[in-house]
């Protein structure tokens, strides 16, 4: 589990991560410790998992790519076969199991495995879902957005739910 | 913004992470032939395009205490569905919000919004909230919670 000295550190690398020679050293600086210090802390924090990169976030569709959220209904016995299959493919940026929370409403939706199509050219979509059902026999159902009304993943990592300024 | 063949080659090179070395540019400049100084030009420029969203850490949520992660769906009056889109989107606790079509008959929801919380009363609470904002616009919803990271390993463009 991460202390709270890494919940600053990730809160305060969330973004602007400076395009300078010596980047490290100059969060290092605002932070109290070293470079080297710095450094260290990231590896760790990335070979334990609570990061998982650490780097530039590339926002393709502003150069004619496109993410695109696809859902599946993947039968249990085939789940982990399925996964297999959509994570060998480096089409697919994410993947996640979900599970409605409330299973036994009517209407209640069966799409168990969602995933986002990651390409660099908008005509790849069309091919990559028709590849996974090809694949899997199974329906790929695309969710592309019609419309974006807010995105931004900032999570209240500190006691208090507030950011550190900058 | 088009890409040319060096931000491709500076994509490629920077996608799974920065390398965690003194001079990250330097070294991601030296393994593409090119100063560290340009490294830096060109992903300042992908900045100001947007085509960079931010340099930084990714944190993995779970890991991090944020375990109940809900994506929450509405069926919403189409002819409403912009505008409440535009004022869930501003509550504090909704990170991403998004109009998505539906695909009857296995899906009626119209609007999604991510909801994260260190429990699923946290989120529950949360999409309470969300459900007044709608009112009598909003049919039904419903929350599919992640169970699993099956895969989180971002955009990856391969060699043209």
């Amino acid at each position: 589990m991460a202390s709270p000295d890494d919940l600053r550190l990730i809160d305060r690398l969330h973004g602007g991560f400076p395009l300078c020679d010596r980047p490290f050293a100059e969060v290092a600086a605002t932070l109290g410790c070293t470079e080297d210090m710095l450094i260290d802390r990231l590896q760790r924090l990335l070979a334990h998992g609570d990061l998982t990169r650490f780097g530039p976030l590339f926002q393709i569709e502003r150069a004619g790519g496109r993410f695109v959220l696809a859902a599946m209904a993947v039968p249990e016995q085939r789940f982990e076969t399925v996964a297999a299959q959509l994570g060998a493919m480096p089409e697919i940026a994410h993947n996640y199991r979900r599970e409605s929370a409330h299973p036994d409403q009517p209407g209640a939706t069966p799409l168990n495995m969602w995933f986002v199509i990651a390409v660099e050219h908008a005509d790849q979509v069309d091919r990559v879902t028709q590849d996974i059902e090809a694949m899997t026999g199974l329906p790929v159902y695309a969710f592309p957005k019609e419309r974006e009304f807010f995105v931004e993943l900032r999570l209240p990592l500190l006691p208090g739910g507030h950011h550190v300024p900058g | 913004m088009s890409l040319d063949e060096l931000d491709r080659r500076i994509i490629r090179a920077t996608q799974s992470g920065l390398p965690l070395v003194p001079r990250p540019y330097e070294a991601v400049g030296a393994a593409l032939g090119i100063s560290g100084e340009q490294v830096r030009e060109r992903l300042q420029a992908m900045l100001d395009e947007g085509l960079v969203r931010r340099i930084g850490a990714v944190p993995n949520h779970y890991r991090l205490g944020f375990t109940a992660n809900g994506m929450s769906v509405w069926d919403v009056a189409d002819e409403r569905v912009d505008e409440l889109g535009e004022r869930v989107g501003q509550l504090p606790f909704v990170s991403h919000c998004y109009r998505r079509p539906r695909r009857a008959p296995v899906w009626n929801y119209n609007l999604f919004a991510m909801l994260h919380g260190r429990s699923r009363d946290e989120v529950e609470a949360q999409a309470q909230q969300v459900a007044a904002l709608l009112g009598d616009a909003c049919r039904a919803h419903d929350i599919l919670y992640s169970t699993a990271i099956l895969k989180k390993t971002g955009l990856r463009i391969s060699e043209s």
